[in-house]
């Protein structure tokens, strides 16, 4: 049992964090709180990578110098290593997403500003009414003037 | 080996620590309404992060969760509250509970699953002994770059990084055309330093 | 006249802000040997200006770095990248192959060296051109601010 708690704990915090940034990006009606939320949840996302890819008792991917021969190129292309490294794949994969992941965060915030510009409110509900009373309304004009057309 | 047991011992109780932390900052922006403040514990929460990242040994992707989330992305988040509100409507009680229950049932999911997952650390996981490792053995007869992050990222996968810097331009491009060039406060500076001048 | 509620922050950012600069090239070129690289350097020199139009002011900041250079910026880091593919195809190698750079034969690490570099400094450029554009963007879009914010 504890070792299972060990070994899965990590995993479990991870998901226990994810799901709040998930909550709040469900639950808020406020659409910046709502992009804070996603954010976070992607935040999350990376932290759950990068611990598939710890390798315990290792250190970061940089190569010590034991695994530096001066002769760079022998006959061997793969060299067997001295030290144990982390996984430096998932790394790569989550330090772009980052960056990938300001921008889009930045083009969302645009896309709010202008909608706040249009709307003058930026809560998600009061949105969708001033949109369905803008609808009736229209819908209301074409009823009139196609009775009109009618007479 | 005593040593590296309880050397690992401590660094997983420090990693559930900070994510104990990240939990309670989480929960305090839910409730939150003002987004001041809501603004400023999420650049809390990504510095953190970013700790936790240099604590698993993922130290490029720190720097970059600390420069990113804790720099770039509370500025910006600033500056997008200036030009809306700076409150959150109250949210209503029954609302809440639906995706509440959700998230309840999905994390109970994604628990459920980890059990398929290899241990934490453990260095014989498909995912450590794949691609990650064979990147590791030929990095330096390839490239001769001692931090391997680097050369994955420019070398062995530069098209992925291509196709990464042109969406961070045109996100950036995209931004610009909704919002304008932001040659509209210049403008409006000029404008009242001419007045200032005239004035006295 | 000029007001000087923000003295001790105009005093220290003035000392800040060349560290900053400096920090941000460190980071750039030593990304090979320790942790770092292009995304970094360029988030670190975005805020940077952003530091700059913060405490100084966006006008001060857009006069120091126009919004057109800071565009063009971005234009020409992607430009950058994508070049240097096209080298090593006019040298007859694949795209981003950088072995083909100098036509080395394996084992010859300066063309991927000149090829990192290069792609990084591309990185450097778009990263931070696009960041600084955002936040001019947003930062000089006029607000609207009504009376009940206050």
């Amino acid at each position: 049992m504890w070792d299972i708690i060990l070994e899965r704990g990590g995993y479990w915090a991870i998901i226990g964090v994810m799901m709040i940034g998930l909550y709040i990006a469900f639950s808020a009606e406020n659409l910046i709180k709502r992009l804070v939320g996603l954010s976070m949840f992607q935040t999350t996302i990376c932290l759950f990578y990068v611990k598939l890819a710890n390798v315990a008792n290792a250190t970061a991917p940089i190569l010590l110098p034991e695994d530096m021969p001066k002769g760079a190129y022998g006959a061997e292309r793969v060299a067997d290593l001295a030290h144990t490294y982390s996984n430096p794949l998932p790394h790569v994969l989550m330090l772009t997403a980052i960056v990938v992941g300001v921008a889009t965060l930045s083009l969302g915030l645009a896309l709010i500003v202008r909608i706040n510009e249009s709307y003058g409110t930026i809560e998600a509900d009061e949105i969708h009414a001033s949109d369905v009373k803008v609808q009736m309304a229209e819908e209301a004009d074409a009823a009139r003037t196609s009775g009109e057309v009618a007479v | 080996m005593s040593g590296d047991v309880m050397n690992e011992t401590s660094t997983s109780i420090i990693s559930v620590l900070l994510l104990c932390l990240l939990f309670v900052m989480g929960v305090a922006i839910a409730r939150l309404r003002n987004l001041f403040a809501v603004v400023m514990l999420a650049g809390i929460y990504s510095l953190v992060c970013a700790a936790w990242f240099i604590l698993v040994d993922a130290v490029d992707v720190g720097f970059t969760e600390a420069a990113v989330g804790a720099g770039m992305s509370t500025a910006v988040l600033l500056g997008a509250i200036l030009l809306t509100s700076r409150n959150a409507k109250p949210e209503r009680r029954l609302a809440r509970l639906g995706p509440l229950a959700v998230c309840i049932a999905a994390g109970a999911m994604l628990i459920y699953a980890t059990s398929d997952l290899p241990a934490a650390g453990d260095p014989s996981s498909p995912a450590n002994t794949g691609t990650g490792l064979t990147y590791l053995q030929i990095n330096w007869a390839d490239t001769g770059v001692p931090n391997v992050v680097t050369s994955v990222l420019a070398s062995y996968r530069g098209f992925d990084t291509l196709g990464e810097t042109i969406v961070v331009f045109i996100a950036g491009l995209a931004v610009v055309l909704l919002l304008g060039f932001g040659e509209r406060s210049l403008s409006e500076t000029l404008r009242k330093l001419k007045k200032g001048d005239k004035a006295p | 006249m000029k007001s000087d509620h923000h003295l001790i922050l105009r005093v220290v950012a003035k000392g800040l802000l060349p560290l900053i600069t400096i920090y941000a090239f460190y980071v750039q070129f030593h990304g090979e040997v320790s942790a770092g690289g292009g995304f970094q350097a360029g988030i670190v020199l975005a805020v940077a200006v952003i530091l700059y139009a913060l405490i100084f002011g966006l006008a001060e900041a857009m006069r120091a770095v126009p919004p057109g250079f800071a565009r063009g910026l971005a234009a020409v880091g992607v430009l950058v990248y994508g070049g240097v593919g096209v080298w090593a195809m006019v040298q007859g190698g694949q795209y981003l192959e950088y072995q083909a750079l100098f036509n080395e034969p394996p084992g010859g690490h300066d063309g991927q060296h000149t090829g990192i570099i290069l792609v990084e400094l591309g990185v450097l450029f778009a990263v931070a051109g696009a960041m600084v554009s955002i936040f001019y963007a947003l930062a000089g879009r006029v607000a609207e601010i009504r009376d009940e914010d206050w």
